[in-house]
């Protein structure tokens, strides 16, 4: 679904990324490691078209980037979850408008039924917060936020970036569930992380494979994590 | 073009969704409200200005092409005689219909703006005029100044020629600068609506990044902001047309009699033309708006 082929970034002055190879297929399970800095979020972002490769291809759902209009751009990010780092939000619209978001823009509002996403939101353990605004959610809750945005359109591939960085153990826990069960109804995943025990933790339910990103490069880790 | 008019004609119904999704702002909102307003008002004038002078310059073009005078000055004992002979050479010039000799009233009513009403016009040697109309052919001027000069050595023709040019010309000017005004103002609306509208996607950046993330086309982000802005040109330059065309309409008439100075304002259906303002500001918004939201949406992926 996300091909990457021979791909390089470069924000100037020298590439952050080369040679880089990658294929998402359905049902797929990824991690992505490596230190601060090499480049993990910088290789999400290509994969979902919002950056543009230097050199080499990428492909999503079987067309070029480069090729896209922006229209076909925002209908194929219909089909990709996101979830940033750095949460952002509508922060004048409260937590429950924000997670059906994409329903919304994409005019599917019909389907933004009042209970399936009541269920999203205790999934999440966010009930309770519906109707707070986002400035008044602590991290771990805007994580879990975002993540349930990234879902709520069901889309065939979610991309992660250190999903788990403001959470505790037992959150962090919960969200590898949600993607695990994600995971199993053929939902393509690659989540960037520092978080070991995370990787461990999913390895145990799915067949995870970890990549990481070493001298500009994506290696396979292996298993000897 | 069609898919232009479609997304008008969405952006007119309305999607209230949309328009949540880009934050609330009280005090830029009024500001162009009341920009668009003042705008409005100042159209309302330069077009009341450009339609009066065109009425103006057609008036005067019609009324004095065809018209001419011949003043007569003698001694009073040969008034009489002069005016006669006068009245020989007209009735029998070709071209020329209906000659007229002026009353002592008439002749009284045209000089009271300039001497009052009590002139005693008949111990004055005033001139005796004589109106006459051309016909479709016109008549020769030049072979008839030479007949009046022969026959009557104190008339002299007057057909209005030289002193009506530059009064239509100016007032054509008038007409001209009054369009340009129009035009001037039209495009200040723009560039005023496209620094507000500057201002309010800078203001919204994050949101737009939001929302181009989470999948939405660039259509769904301008429309947003290209309604709010439609909107509010629309209610202020109602606002302003309404209160400019209160203020033409309170404007003291003109004057029948003089009919030097014709009234500035609207007459008969010309009360319409205004009205077309409003709308012609929420379309001159709607398209600053939505050029300056995609202009910013092309520098994001």
């Amino acid at each position: 679904m996300i091909e990457l082929e021979n791909v390089a970034h470069s924000y100037g002055g020298g590439d952050l990324l080369t040679e880089v190879g990658l294929t998402l297929a359905p049902g797929s399970f990824h991690f992505l490691t490596g230190p601060s800095g090499a480049g993990k979020t910088t290789l999400l972002r290509l994969c979902y078209g919002e950056l543009i490769p230097s050199a080499g291809n990428v492909r999503l759902f079987g067309q070029d980037v480069r090729q896209m209009s922006r229209d076909d751009l925002a209908r194929t990010r219909q089909r990709i979850g996101v979830v940033h780092q750095d949460c952002q939000f509508l922060n004048h619209l409260p937590l429950s408008e924000n997670v059906a978001l994409p329903l919304i823009v994409s005019g599917r509002e019909a389907e933004a039924d009042p209970a399936n996403l009541r269920e999203l939101l205790h999934w999440v353990g966010l009930s309770r917060q519906a109707d707070a605004l986002p400035p008044e959610l602590s991290g771990g809750e805007r994580q879990r936020a975002a993540l349930a945005r990234a879902v709520i359109m069901s889309p065939d591939v979610i991309l992660a970036d250190e999903p788990t960085g403001n959470v505790d153990w037992e959150m962090s826990l919960r969200l590898l569930q949600l993607l695990v069960e994600l995971n199993k109804m053929g939902k393509a995943i690659l989540i960037a992380t520092h978080d070991l025990n995370l990787i461990r933790a999913a390895k145990a339910q799915v067949a995870a494979r970890v990549l990481r990103i070493k001298d500009r490069r994506l290696l396979q880790a292996g298993a000897n994590l | 073009m069609n898919g232009v008019l479609d997304q008008m004609l969405a952006v007119l119904a309305g999607d209230r969704q949309a328009d949540r999704v880009v934050p609330p702002t009280g005090f830029t909102a009024r500001l162009t409200i009341f920009t668009a307003g003042a705008m409005a008002f100042l159209a309302v004038f330069a077009l009341a200005l450009s339609m009066a002078s065109g009425r103006l310059a057609d008036r005067w073009a019609d009324a004095l092409a065809r018209t001419a005078t011949v003043r007569i000055s003698a001694p009073q004992g040969q008034m009489q005689a002069q005016t006669d002979a006068v009245m020989a050479i007209l009735w029998t010039t070709p071209g020329v219909a209906d000659p007229r000799v002026l009353s002592a009233e008439e002749q009284r009513a045209l000089l009271a703006p300039w001497f009052g009403p009590d002139l005693p016009v008949d111990r004055l040697p005033l001139p005796q005029l004589v109106e006459l109309t051309e016909t479709e052919d016109g008549f020769d001027a030049e072979a008839l100044r030479l007949r009046l000069a022969a026959e009557a050595p104190g008339a002299v023709l007057d057909d209005h020629a030289r002193w009506r040019r530059p009064l239509v010309r100016a007032a054509d000017r008038l007409r001209l600068l009054g369009l340009v005004s129009i035009g001037l103002i039209g495009l200040a609306t723009a560039a005023m609506i496209t620094l507000s509208a500057n201002a309010a996607l800078a203001a919204n950046a994050q949101v737009i990044r939001v929302l181009r993330m989470v999948g939405a086309r660039d259509v769904y982000i301008a429309r947003a902001f290209v309604r709010r802005f439609a909107g509010r040109a629309l209610q202020g330059a109602a606002a302003g047309t309404l209160v400019g065309m209160i203020a033409v309409a309170l404007l003291p008439g003109a004057d029948p009699a003089g009919g030097f100075l014709t009234g500035l304002g609207f007459q008969g259906w010309g009360w319409i033309v205004p009205l077309f303002i409003p709308p012609l500001a929420a379309m001159v918004a709607f398209w600053a708006t939505r050029a300056a939201a995609f202009r910013m949406l092309t520098e994001m992926t």
